[in-house]
Order: C-alpha cells, then sequence, then structure tokens
C-alpha cells in the first residue's frame, strides 16, 4: 500500500502508593477512577475519544489505555504517541491535586513499560493496514523471523532480579506462547490474528501486532513501525522469496531476548544458523532493492538510514548504542549507578531503577532525565508533541472526528463516538458512517459537524 | 503545525548535522575537551544523585506492591 494507517495502544501500569509506609497503596480501580473522572464528562464508562482523534479508556485488568489516532506517517504517529504520554501526565497531576483536597494520601506513579513484579503483562499494540489479497499464511511465515529477530533494537530492556539480576532485551519476549494466536490474554503469539480492520473489510486487513514492547525512545518508536512498514510493503508486493522461517520461532524470540551480546545464532528450518543481527540484514539488504525498484521518501529514507545505523552498532557492539535504543540506554544507566554506589542488580533499588525509567512524567522518569540532559536521540520536538495533544492528524479519518469531539465538548452535547462513524442523538439523530480511515473530508461529516 | 514535508527536512538536516558535530568535537583545543568532559561528568554526578532521591522511597515496599493485573 502506498498509503498506510498506523497506530499504537499503549496500555499504561499504574500504582499509588500511600506516604505512610505502613499503608497499604490505594487499589488500582481507585486510582484509575481519580485519573479518569476529568475527563469523562458524566459518561458511564471510563472510555473517552478525545478532540485529538484518540480514544483514551480504562481496559481489562484495570489499566489506563491510550490509542492513538490513526496517522498516516511515522513522524505524525511518534507524536501522537508521545502526545499520548502527556494527556496521562496531565490527567495524573491533576488527579493527584483532587486526592490532596479530598485529604487522600498517596502518591501516583504511572509507567509505560510491561511488566509488573511478579510477572504479569501488559501491552503495546502496533496496528497496520494492509491489502487484503495478502494470504494470511503467506503474511505470517514473512513476518514471523522478523518480528522474532527486530527486538535487538525495539526491545525496552528488563531486569531479571530472579534471574540473579540478569538483564534481558525485550520485555514481552517471555510472554510470547505462540507462533500464531488469537488471544491476547493468554497464549499470546508472535502473529495476532484479531482482525478488526474498522474499515471496508473487502479491501483491508488490520494486522494487530502484540509482540513487541512499550517504548520510550522516539528513535525507537521510528525504527519499530518504519522497519516493520517496509516489510510490510515488501510482502504486500510479492517481494520476499528469501526462506527465512525458523525451526522453533517461539524458542528463538526467547534465546534471543537473553543475549545482550546479540551473537546467538537461532536455527532456519532449512539448516542454516543466522543471528538475530545477520537476520536484520538480509532484511535490510532486500529492502534496499525493493526501494532501489519502487522509490522512496524522506521518512523511508530516515527509517533506512536509522535501520543501517543500529545494526552495524549492534554487530560491532551494542554499548555504542546508548542514546539510541531503550535496552541500552537503561543498561547504561543501571550499570553506571550500580557500580558508582556497589549494589548488586539484584537488589530491590536497581528493579526501581528499572521502572522508574519508564515513568511518564516529565520531571521524575529517568528517561526524561536523560532527555533533558540531551542523553538520547530524538526524532520529533516538545513543539510537535503538544501540537498532537490538541489537534488530529490532518490526513486522516481522525480529522474530523477530532473536530467533532471538539465542538461537541464545547457545547457540551451528549454525542456517540467510535472509530468508523460518529453520531448525534435528539434532537438531530443524525449518524456518519467512514470506512475509508485515509480519507480526511466528508461533505456530509462537516455538514453534521457544523450543524451543532 | 509544520506540513509533514517540512518535519521530514528539519529530521533529515538533523541527521546529517549530527555526525558534522562529533568532527568538531574532535577538533576542538584540549581544554575546551577537557572542560566538556567534566560537564558530562557533572551532569552524570547529579543524575546519579536525582536517582538517589528516588530510590529513597522504600524501594522494596514499592517494588514488591507493583502488581497490575494482566491487561489486553
Amino acid at each position: 500500500m502506498k498509503r498506510r494507517i498506523y497506530g499504537l495502544e499503549t496500555e499504561y501500569g499504574i500504582i499509588c502508593t500511600s506516604s505512610q509506609q505502613a499503608d497499604k497503596p490505594m487499589s488500582i480501580q481507585s486510582a484509575v477512577m481519580y485519573l479518569f473522572r476529568e475527563i469523562i464528562h458524566g459518561r458511564m464508562y471510563p472510555d473517552v475519544f478525545l478532540e485529538n482523534g484518540a480514544r483514551f479508556y480504562q481496559d481489562i485488568g484495570c489499566h489506563p489505555e491510550y490509542a492513538t489516532p490513526e496517522c498516516d506517517s511515522v513522524i505524525d504517529l511518534i507524536a501522537h504517541d508521545k502526545a499520548g504520554e502527556r494527556i496521562t501526565e496531565r490527567l495524573l497531576l491533576s488527579a493527584e491535586r483532587r486526592m490532596q483536597n479530598e485529604n487522600v494520601k498517596g502518591k501516583m506513579s504511572i509507567f509505560k513499560n510491561n511488566t509488573d513484579t511478579p510477572g504479569n503483562t501488559y501491552g503495546c499494540h502496533e496496528n497496520y493496514l494492509m491489502d487484503r489479497r495478502v494470504s494470511f499464511r503467506q503474511l505470517a511465515a514473512k513476518l514471523i523471523p522478523f518480528f522474532v529477530t527486530r527486538q535487538i533494537f525495539t526491545g525496552a530492556g528488563k531486569v531479571k532480579p530472579s534471574n540473579r539480576g540478569r538483564y534481558a532485551i525485550s520485555q514481552r519476549a517471555e510472554h510470547i506462547r505462540e507462533e500464531i494466536s488469537i488471544a491476547t490474554t493468554t497464549a499470546r503469539g508472535i502473529i495476532n490474528t484479531r482482525d478488526e480492520p474498522h474499515a471496508d473489510r473487502e479491501k483491508y486487513r488490520r494486522l494487530h501486532v502484540i509482540v513487541g514492547d512499550s517504548n520510550m525512545s522516539e528513535y525507537v518508536n521510528l525504527l519499530k513501525v518504519g522497519t516493520t512498514d517496509i516489510v510490510l510493503r515488501m510482502i504486500e508486493a510479492n517481494f520476499i522469496t528469501r526462506q527465512f522461517a525458523l525451526r522453533n520461532s517461539v524458542h528463538a524470540i526467547q534465546r534471543i531476548s537473553d543475549d545482550v551480546t546479540c551473537t546467538r545464532t537461532v536455527e532456519l528450518e532449512n539448516g542454516r544458523r543466522l543471528s538475530a543481527v545477520e537476520m536484520q540484514l538480509e532484511y535490510l539488504d532486500l529492502a534496499r532493492q525493493y526501494l532501489e525498484r519502487e522509490g522512496s521518501d524522506p521518512t523511508t529514507d530516515l527509517v533506512m538510514k536509522c535501520w543501517e545505523h543500529v545494526l552495524t552498532c549492534l554487530q560491532d557492539d551494542p554499548e555504542q548504542l546508548d542514546r539510541e535504543l531503550d535496552w541500552v540506554i537503561k543498561r547504561r544507566l543501571i550499570e553506571t549507578y550500580a557500580s558508582s554506589r556497589n549494589i548488586g542488580w539484584d537488589s530491590p533499588k536497581i528493579t526501581m531503577l528499572d521502572y522508574q525509567y519508564h515513568n511518564i512524567r516529565t520531571d521524575v522518569g529517568l528517561y526524561y532525565k536523560l532527555e533533558h540532559d540531551n542523553l538520547v536521540e530524538r526524532i520529533i520536538t516538545d513543539a510537535q508533541i503538544e501540537h498532537a495533544m490538541h489537534h488530529p492528524p490532518e490526513t486522516t479519518r481522525a480529522k474530523f472526528r477530532g473536530r467533532f469531539v471538539k465542538l461537541a465538548n464545547e457545547k457540551k452535547i451528549m454525542c456517540g463516538v467510535n472509530w468508523s462513524y460518529i453520531q448525534l442523538y435528539e434532537p438531530y439523530q443524525k449518524l456518519f458512517l467512514s470506512t475509508n480511515p485515509l480519507q480526511a473530508e466528508y461533505e456530509e461529516a462537516s455538514r453534521m459537524i457544523y450543524s451543532i | 503545525m509544520a506540513s509533514e514535508k517540512q518535519k521530514e527536512q528539519q529530521e533529515q538536516q538533523e541527521q546529517q548535522e549530527a555526525p558534522a558535530q562529533d568532527h568538531t568535537d574532535n577538533v576542538e583545543p584540549k581544554d575546551e575537551v577537557t572542560k566538556k568532559g567534566e560537564e558530562i561528568k557533572d551532569n552524570l554526578d547529579q543524575l546519579l544523585d536525582e536517582i538517589d532521591e528516588i530510590l529513597e522511597e522504600d524501594s522494596e515496599q514499592f517494588v514488591e506492591n507493583y502488581i497490575q493485573r494482566g491487561g489486553e
């Protein structure tokens, strides 16, 4: 597909600790209620669409979840993903103020990570609109080896205290049990088969990817979505003919995650053995050939340049990527701290430090401390993030949804909104349905919006 | 909002500028390099102190209490 819709859904971890050490923390349910109170506008359920076209809601398991609006550029998507963090941060600060006013003691922390202490997991799901004509079997066969190996640059890193403080590249790898699965809460698969395109089903499939980690780094988000998009383009064009199928993908994803040197090899079905870096270099090589034939664009050029850069460094010495990749940045930070304070990696302080890297508060989170000191690579500006908090993308269906939500909120009109429709109740009684997320302007939608 | 094209140009520029900066770093007079090195070290020391503050909270209890229900 020439133009593709992308979306990211992020489930946040949340905890509200009391200032009195002996007290138990507030229940997650209560903390989430405080968080949502400001934006639910009298609705029964904590589930709202925002003026930037995004959806913010309480997910299964009581997580606050932010789903970006439909974006057709990876750069827009990175901005909207960060906008989700900032919106959540604002809600957190106002929830804490409200708690103070009501004399409820406690400090709320929200983490953009994927695991808690006992080992429950929550996800960051990527969504890609795809051409329906590609056979699912082909798609899975060509994508699985890519997803198994891309973690060497997309991983968010994780200290495993139970394993004498060993460090894994990916937070999600150890929760993957199947190659292909419909489940998201048990037996999670490398490829998830949920297919709700919120669009014309004849034309489009929605690829729902649950294998990835949540990322703090803008650079990683660019790579994660950008490289996946290029691989999808090659699959749609039937360009990949090399055999990458792995003998045991679930075993391989774990094996690669557990090796911070990125040198371990995994076995292919045809008997070849490749390291994750070598496999990714083969995909990169194919991508180069494909783009030479089909042409590129500035964002794709940027993705290709970053992809090549990280693979070259990973092959040489992963430690060089301590400005680019979450798992390397965090590991370096922990290493520096642990050795300067003489603490073992199995100490709870180190696990706490791991969590705090993912703290979304820009004045507390360790990722943001590094960003503030210009120690991490950036792709977008704070101004772009601020803009994305209040404005939908200009070129997708999210545009009319955002305008509709903004007006309805201003005029305090109850309305129905979903990914594919907007609805006005009595006395207007109107509904507008869109099955093409790539289209931003509809006369009928505009008429409906301005009738409010 | 800047158009997508502008943004992309901006990023490309930034990408191109990054290595150039490295280059100028290399030819800086030595005392400048030392100064910069000290600055980075000061920043790092400050960061480590800030981490101390964050970890002052009872880490053991915090970590123990950080329990989510599985999501998705």
